[in-house]
């Protein structure tokens, strides 16, 4: 989130964070942030209602000239979030850099193995340490992350990426923004097509 | 000559060079699959058909026949296991072709270090199975690979059952206007067996569905009530099978969210996970196409029933998108539903 604001080019107002995440971590972090970026972040659960609430939440904290976190997902997040399962997380791993599509490797982004368990890690176990995966140069989820373009406005959309073979991953995820516009292309066009046609 | 020259086509799916577990998930990848591949290098019309089974005409009788394989893991569950999904899940393909089931074979592939005792306990459920579906096992084939080639047991069943003369029941005789009706709650068996794998405790335990449709599609025929279509509602869910039909009659298929049943445990747990009910797994429940003068005597005939209890109508066809399901949920919105690439996988954010 970050590495989201603190980009000159943030177009980003305010967040709906994610209810799972913080169901474990809780929401204190956020707080720093929301006061530093001055930006409202509201914790948001998953059904349509939530997404509704925490929609109408966040713009009237931009009308009101607010900008803290709220919990609307309050049926399953407390504000410190699950404590135990925070010291299991931090006994078994422990924070490292990671790599972020489309915006770059970010310090203390990502959770690794810790060496106790490090004969678990996939990457050790089976020798892929050093292999790295090329990201596709054609794909922008990069600014579709952070607001820049509209996942149609990508030259691969719907051609070189569809959600049968994905380059990035908002197409990867059946909920992430571009597989989102690729399923509701079909009735756009459709819309498109009527209202031109009670035009004429 | 040149040795290397060959007639054989290229390989007609070229984005993926290997098998992914997608292409087994009953979604987009897995009728890609199906339709690049299989239909293109088998065609001929009874496959084309795309139904849950092909019907053969005979001289003097009209056959129904059909296979599946079972490698659910793990092979006990509750509410079920993989002998009796492995009876279930043909006799209901059957059922969706309006046939009354009349034998199965059993193929078994066995891993190695599988207990005698473990096989007993499945090779009994088979056969409870094939007594309450009215089917007999007349005919088999066993297996044995290495150890670590296998997962404990895979089962292959395939079925043959007789259609009356003259019932056409396949996503072609599909109307507009035609009523959907879906027997039952969805997402039982989905949740049941991923509740198991993964260690999730519920307050209470929930039970696949696990069971033979076949008495309930008899009752509706016997009753002479006009279905144009059925299809259960397997891997892929709800959402799946009402695509597919949309797809294969060329129809829009608008469902009403706040119809269809789902249990609140279930609801539950698919919130829990980030999953969407309407794409979870059922092993006893279908849904049925028929005229709106028939929908009313259906539903008596359905409610009437154990297994149809909760039978409801969801939705209807009509002419506007054609392969578009469209479904109307509790706030008043329209979704757009679309089969998934490959499984769903539990939100993790």
């Amino acid at each position: 989130m970050e590495a989201i604001l603190s980009s000159p080019s943030s177009r980003v107002q305010g967040f709906l964070a994610a209810g799972h995440v913080c169901t474990v971590m809780g929401y204190t972090e956020y707080e720093p942030i929301a006061r530093k970026y001055h930006v409202p972040i509201v914790v948001t659960g998953f059904e349509p209602v939530d997404i509704l609430q925490g929609i109408y939440m966040c713009v009237a904290q931009l009308e009101e000239g607010r900008a803290e976190v709220e919990n609307q997902y309050a049926r399953s997040v407390r504000r410190r979030g699950n404590e135990p399962a925070q010291q299991i997380i931090r006994d078994v791993f422990e924070v490292v850099p990671r790599k972020w599509r489309g915006v770059g490797e970010i310090p203390q982004s990502g959770l690794g193995l810790r060496e106790k368990y490090r004969e678990l890690d996939a990457e050790r176990r089976f020798g892929i340490e050093h292999q790295t995966v090329e990201e596709s140069p054609e794909c922008r989820s990069g600014l579709v992350l952070r607001g820049l373009i509209k996942p149609n406005e990508c030259p691969a959309f719907a051609t070189k990426c569809t959600p049968e073979y994905p380059l990035g991953a908002t197409m990867v995820s059946s909920e992430g923004a571009c597989a989102a516009y690729y399923r509701y292309r079909r009735v756009r066009a459709a819309g498109a097509a009527a209202a031109k046609e009670s035009n004429s | 000559v040149n040795q290397d020259f060959s007639l054989s086509c290229p390989i007609p799916i070229s984005q993926y060079p290997q098998i992914l577990l997608a292409h087994g998930g009953g979604g987009k990848l897995m009728h890609q699959l199906i339709e690049k591949m299989f239909l293109s290098a088998f065609q001929n019309p009874l496959i084309e058909t795309r139904h849950d089974g092909a019907v053969i005409d005979l001289q003097n009788a009209r056959l129904a026949f059909t296979t599946d394989s079972y490698v659910v893991r793990p092979l006990f569950f509750p509410g079920g296991d993989i002998g009796r999904l492995a009876v279930h899940g043909t006799v209901n393909d059957l059922a969706m072709c309006g046939a009354r089931p009349l034998c199965l074979s059993a193929a078994l592939i066995l891993e190695e270090g599988l207990p005698m005792e473990t096989l007993w306990r499945i090779v009994q459920s088979m056969q409870q199975a094939a007594v309450q579906a009215g089917v007999q096992f007349v005919t088999g084939d066993t297996k044995v690979v290495d150890r670590g080639k296998g997962d404990g047991i895979f089962i292959n069943t395939a079925g043959i059952g007789l259609v009356r003369p003259c019932l056409q029941v396949a996503p072609a005789r599909v109307r507009s206007g035609d009523m959907v009706l879906l027997i039952g709650d969805v997402g039982r068996h989905g949740i049941a067996i991923m509740a198991v794998r993964e260690g999730l405790a519920f307050d209470s335990v929930i039970e696949s569905d696990s069971a033979p449709v076949v008495d309930l599609v008899m009752q509706l025929l016997d009753e002479g009530v006009e279905i144009h279509c059925m299809r259960d509602l397997t891997r892929g869910g709800l959402a799946s099978a009402a695509v597919e039909i949309a797809e294969a009659s060329g129809l829009e298929i608008r469902l009403d969210e706040k119809t269809i049943p789902v249990r609140e445990d279930v609801r539950g747990a698919c919130e829990l996970l980030g999953f969407d009910p309407l794409y979870v797994a059922n092993e006893g429940r279908f849904i049925a196409f028929v005229p709106p003068a028939s929908a009313e005597k259906a539903l008596q005939i359905l409610r009437s029933h154990a297994l149809g209890q909760g039978a409801a109508v969801i939705g209807q066809a009509n002419s506007g998108h054609a392969g578009m399901v469209a479904m109307t949920n509790a706030i008043g919105t329209t979704r757009m539903i679309d089969m998934l690439s490959g499984e769903q996988l539990p939100r993790i954010c």
